[in-house]
């Protein structure tokens, strides 16, 4: 259990996040939604201390990750895998070492200097590269790779991490639908056999009806909802992206990632092991 | 002119205003410019006037650069050496009657210049990150690093050198350290600007999967400012060879000994004859570095 507690995230006069309070079960998968700018990718990043909370705290398994520092913050950030709407995956090296990196906070300082990881995190790395498909690419740099294959090379990274909790902030906003597809699948994927907490981050609304067990609404940095894909109405929709200049309803397909640009989706193919 | 609609008057009107103000900006800035040139150059003594004696036995003044002009060709007009097409050989042999001595203090000062290239990189490679604006674990070790580079790098080589052969004596040990603490100052600075100019988004992949500062670094810099790294360093190697042609002057080894003994001997043929030997070696690493650094910057990323 991922218990949040009056979380918040001040930038000057900014609040970005403002008290936010969140209890989410293991092995959920959770959609945040909101306009841009709505404190999303900072709560997000909260989480696993990327960006230091200015007031509140996170408690994971009873565990108060906001008081963390050092080696024990190292080993939480592995433990909560994150997954970045750019990939943020070092361009320049394969595809292999990437992955690997994921193994980098249990790995020493002089193996990791010399690049020099453990015949079993290679061995990890592989098995999480052949989930995700991307074995023939292994040796190519990451850079070299599509949008959509880097994500899921991203992804395969976040599994190696062996993470508790897997954070995704827009992971499908850089995406074709048809690679977007597949990297939310892939989420799903592992959150339904690992039984890894999710949490994604979303601007698509029927992404996150379709994929999504739970939908945290966000607006001006408050939770504006939290319920299930159904309870979110289309009044509930108008307040969130606080439409109030538009009379007619958000169209769901306008932003949808579906490739039959329908809130319902095709069958998913038979993914992974 | 036929009227379309206002807004294009409108803009039309916006735009010769714009056109005029864009150009008094020009004219006054170039008349401004103009003035401090003339100011400065008449401080740096451009309009000073000489006595000079014309062939005619009349003294006249004029202005120093018209009369110290037809000097410089005259020296280099006696660092001509006389070379005939029937003794060629012997009269290169005379030009360069000492190059047993000047080669083997080519080869002093190329290894001086690749001894102090290497002490700069090794320097200028672990003092960047600190020195790096958005790497900087703090700002107390950013200003402390930075000032350190700063200080050693303002510093000329020759005035390091001259310290170095108060330490440690005359040779190239001293013409070794001063270069090197130069180049690490220089590099250091080159280095860590590649590195503000990094992708910060692979860091902080590294940093999510718990990356400490150093995975960071090894991970998320290293391999994006390589390629920069070799330029800028093949760069200061040919940079760092000029330079320790010079420290022999103050007797930091290499051929700057040579030049300083030529000068005051005025020996003018051996003066053209070091020029040239450095002239060669320097385009010869010049064009050398070049391929070696497009050869290095196709390949980096596999092994780096």
């Amino acid at each position: 259990m991922l218990v949040i507690e009056q979380l918040s995230k001040v930038f000057g006069d900014l609040t970005a996040v403002d008290s936010v309070s969140l209890a989410i079960p293991k092995g959920q998968m959770v959609g945040v939604i909101g306009r841009s700018g709505a404190g999303k990718s900072t709560f997000l990043r909260m989480v696993n201390r990327l960006t230091d909370p200015s007031r509140g705290t996170i408690l994971n398994e009873g565990q108060n990750i906001t008081a963390l520092k050092g080696r024990d913050l190292r080993l939480w950030r592995a433990s909560c895998a994150m997954i970045f709407q750019q990939f943020n995956l070092v361009e320049r090296m394969d595809v292999l070492t990437n992955v690997m990196i994921g193994r980098i906070a249990h790995t020493g300082f002089l193996r990791s200097m010399t690049r020099s990881f453990t015949d079993e995190d290679r061995a990890r790395a592989i098995e999480a590269l052949d989930r995700l498909g991307l074995v023939p690419q292994a040796l190519q740099r990451a850079g070299t790779l599509s949008g959509g294959q880097q994500q899921r090379v991203a992804i395969a990274k976040a599994l190696v991490q062996n993470p508790r909790i897997m954070l995704a902030d827009e992971p499908i906003a850089s995406l074709d639908p048809a690679n977007a597809s597949r990297v939310m699948d892939a989420l799903r994927e592992i959150n339904r056999t690992d039984g890894l907490t999710v949490l994604v981050n979303l601007h698509t609304l029927d992404t996150a009806r379709a994929y999504c067990d739970r939908i945290v609404a966000m607006k001006d940095g408050r939770v504006q909802f939290d319920g299930t894909p159904e309870a979110l109405t289309s009044e509930k929709v108008r307040q969130i992206y606080g439409t109030d200049d538009l009379s007619a309803d958000i169209n769901e397909a306008v932003t949808s990632i579906s490739l039959t640009a329908t809130s319902s989706r095709q069958p998913v193919k038979a993914f992974g092991t | 002119m036929t009227a379309l609609t206002p807004a294009i008057d409108q803009f039309e009107h916006d735009y010769a205003t714009a056109r005029r103000s864009a150009l008094r900006l020009n004219l006054i800035s170039t008349l401004l410019f103009a003035l401090c040139f003339l100011v400065t150059a008449w401080i740096g003594g451009f309009f000073d006037m000489t006595d000079v004696t014309l062939p005619g036995g009349e003294r006249v003044s004029m202005w120093k650069i018209w009369a110290g002009l037809p000097r410089l060709g005259e020296y280099l007009y006696k660092t001509l050496p006389e070379l005939h097409r029937e003794t060629l050989g012997a009269d290169l042999a005379g030009w360069f009657w000492r190059w047993k001595v000047w080669l083997w203090l080519l080869l002093e000062t190329i290894l001086i210049a690749y001894m102090a290239t290497l002490l700069g990189i090794v320097g200028a490679f672990f003092l960047s990150f600190p020195a790096s604006r958005n790497l900087s674990p703090n700002r107390w070790v950013l200003n402390v690093t930075r000032r350190f580079l700063e200080i050693i790098r303002t510093v000329p080589d020759l005035v390091w050198a001259l310290i170095f052969v108060f330490c440690f004596g005359v040779g190239p040990l001293a013409g070794v350290l001063a270069i090197g603490l130069h180049a690490t100052g220089a590099l250091g600075k080159l280095y860590s600007e590649a590195n503000e100019n990094a992708d910060m988004r692979p860091l902080e992949g590294i940093k999510a999967s718990g990356g400490s500062w150093f995975d960071q670094i090894r991970y998320g810099i290293v391999p994006q400012v390589v390629p920069n790294i070799i330029s800028y360093t093949l760069l200061r190697f040919e940079i760092n060879v000029r330079s320790s042609s010079i420290v022999g002057f103050v007797g930091a080894g290499g051929l700057g000994q040579e030049i300083r003994v030529a000068m005051s001997l005025q020996e003018y043929t051996d003066l053209s004859a070091l020029f040239l030997i450095v002239f060669v070696t320097v385009i010869v690493i010049d064009m050398l570095s070049e391929k070696v650094r497009h050869h290095i910057i196709g390949l980096t990323g596999k092994g780096i």
